[in-house]
């Protein structure tokens, strides 16, 4: 009887399993609020940095909490960066790839997980190679072909691509839609055949709504790696168009050419406030349709059978 | 007797084929000129001198000048070091990598208040980190956790290692924190993986009187293994491709030396995929065999 009763306490700190009991519960909370600190700890410190002046920087007593916020960092920032315009500019090169390359990729699943077409499997180890081989190995002769269509140095040379599934990580994006394509029932679309449609009647009537989570998981996947990607762009715009990305890579110069500062250098405050200003699109998108990115990774099935 | 055949239809499977390839279409074209193309000019340029000039460019077959280059010039030695340490770097780089995302994957994975947020923490950085932000973090030193370079770790390494070994060791600790932020996608890959796993298992398990540590090593593990795969696989190939990676930096150097230039470049990126192809090779054959290993002794 007395046993019973401590083996019923027993349990109830340790638990039957890992994570189960008081001690377990309580670990399990502290390892991941510990580790999510570490984890966040660049972000945190880019943060606090950004709102630090001249004097808080160099002073040895201020170590993470300035003694005022300070702002003018971040006017510096949107100044050096040309916030506006190259924003509207990065939006042109991210926006319009990421829809492009998710109605392609999506064209490009369905028939893979749809139809039998010949050669399918030629078709795979293509697009696993193109997963496999760098970008960097073809940019050259990119280059070259680019230069003679005359699209070198204009955001075509970016979309273009795109639009013909020959984006950034496009094979993934296809091979998300081809998973996503193959779970969905044929007895809708064959019901709908009886009913007279054809085959691109049932992609945009069938196909197509019902994998709208699988659209909207590419395309932010697609929207967020087109932000961050600078290597394709810095190669293809040239001297004269730049992303906002392609401005922090060069914030020390971009900071010389800037007209109308009151500091002549740059210091780290300053150029963590560019950072924060470059990550904010992005982020604040992340805050809103996070279980989108989260959860799309289970949904969308990429994980596989 | 036969009277002339009308016409059938095309046949479902042959018209379905069509259709098919109907969908393909925009990505084959998109294949053949944006990809395809251009690999067989870079297999080309890599076997030629390539120079830039106001008429366009001259392209003269040079045979294996440029490969022989990458192994006999400074510039190629100079590539071939960044190649080595990439090589160096994910070895140890993918196992704290991948050790990390099945550690919170499993604890992200248990019944519990806040998962949503934790989950969303945890991915976060895959959604920021892009090569100039990182450059950021990593050259002010935001990439440290303070504790490593107040312990005297940095001397210890490069006091204990020969100074090859030494500064790619000191180069994971000083950037831990950037490692870590490149398991978010394997997390994720991790905690799909451990939610496919039947929670009878484990309860069988238990009454059998297995333990919490016995059932993570004999049911969790192996039932992560391929997934483990391809989660190396995809850090490896992160890595590799990673626009800060000083591989490639090379590469997009190389391009615009002008005597040397688009066709040493070509040259060496070949190289650098043939490098990334022989490493992903041996890992996935080092897997394969440990799979092996298991089933014969099953």
């Amino acid at each position: 009887m007395n046993q019973n009763k401590l083996a019923r306490i027993r349990r109830k700190i340790f638990g039957k399993q890992f994570g189960d009991g008081l001690i377990g519960r309580t670990a399990l909370y502290l390892i991941l609020a510990i580790v999510g600190f570490v984890y966040l700890f660049p972000l945190i410190k880019m943060f606090t940095f950004s709102i630090m002046d001249l004097g808080d920087l160099v002073d040895p007593i201020v170590e993470w909490i300035p003694t005022h916020v300070y702002i003018e960092n971040y006017r510096t920032g949107l100044i050096v960066l040309q916030y506006g315009k190259t924003l509207l500019f990065s939006l042109a090169v991210t926006l319009v790839p990421a829809i492009l390359q998710t109605v392609t990729t999506s064209l490009t699943g369905y028939a893979l997980a749809k139809f039998s077409v010949k050669g399918k499997r030629i078709v795979f180890a293509l697009i696993l190679l193109t997963y496999l081989l760098p970008q960097q190995v073809y940019m050259i002769p990119k280059y070259v072909l680019f230069n003679e269509l005359g699209i070198l140095e204009s955001a075509w040379s970016i979309i273009l691509p795109s639009g013909f599934g020959q984006g950034l990580s496009s094979a993934i994006f296809i091979l998300i839609f081809y998973q996503f394509f193959r779970m969905q029932p044929t007895s809708l679309d064959e019901s709908a055949e009886i009913d007279g449609a054809n085959q691109y009647q049932i992609f945009f009537k069938i196909g197509m709504p019902l994998a709208a989570p699988a659209y909207i998981t590419a395309f932010l996947f697609s929207f967020v790696w087109y932000w961050n990607e600078t290597y394709i762009s810095s190669l293809f715009l040239g001297t004269d168009l730049y992303t906002l990305q392609l401005k922090l890579l060069n914030f020390q110069s971009q900071f010389n050419i800037a007209q109308g500062l009151t500091q002549t250098m740059t210091n780290e405050a300053i150029r963590y406030a560019a950072t924060i200003l470059i990550i904010l699109p992005v982020l604040i998108i992340y805050l809103v349709m996070q279980k989108w990115f989260v959860e799309g990774v289970d949904r969308t099935g990429v994980t596989g059978e | 007797m036969m009277t002339k055949k009308t016409r059938k239809p095309m046949g479902r499977n042959k018209r379905q084929n069509w259709v098919g390839w109907s969908f393909l279409s925009l990505w084959v074209i998109g294949f053949a000129v944006f990809t395809l193309y251009p690999i067989l000019m870079s297999l080309y340029y890599s076997f030629s001198t390539v120079v830039l000039d106001g008429s366009g460019i001259q392209v003269t077959l040079v045979g294996l000048a440029n490969y022989r280059a990458a192994f006999s010039t400074t510039a190629g030695f100079a590539f071939l070091s960044s190649v080595s340490d990439f090589a160096i770097e994910i070895l140890f780089k993918v196992p704290i990598i991948t050790v990390f995302a099945i550690i919170i994957a499993v604890l992200l994975n248990q019944k519990m208040k806040l998962r949503g947020i934790f989950r969303g923490i945890y991915f976060l950085p895959v959604i920021i980190a892009s090569g100039p932000v990182i450059n950021q973090l990593v050259n002010q030193g935001a990439a440290t956790i303070p504790i490593v370079e107040e312990m005297g770790i940095l001397d210890f390494i490069n006091a204990t290692f020969t100074p090859a070994l030494a500064r790619p060791i000191a180069n994971v600790f000083q950037e831990l924190i950037i490692i870590l932020w490149f398991s978010g996608v394997q997390i994720l890959l991790f905690i799909a993986a451990l939610q496919k796993i039947d929670r009878s298992i484990y309860e069988a398990a238990m009454i059998d009187g297995a333990g919490p540590w016995e059932s993570f090593w004999k049911i969790t593990m192996p039932s992560l293994r391929s997934m483990i795969i391809v989660s190396v696989v995809f850090t490896i190939i992160n890595l590799a491709t990673f626009s800060e990676n000083a591989a490639i930096a090379h590469i997009k150097r190389n391009m615009w030396i002008s005597d040397t230039g688009f066709g040493f470049s070509s040259a060496i990126a070949w190289l650098y995929f043939i490098a990334l192809a022989v490493i992903l090779v041996i890992v996935v054959g080092i897997f394969r065999a440990f799979g092996r290993d298991k089933a014969v002794r099953r």
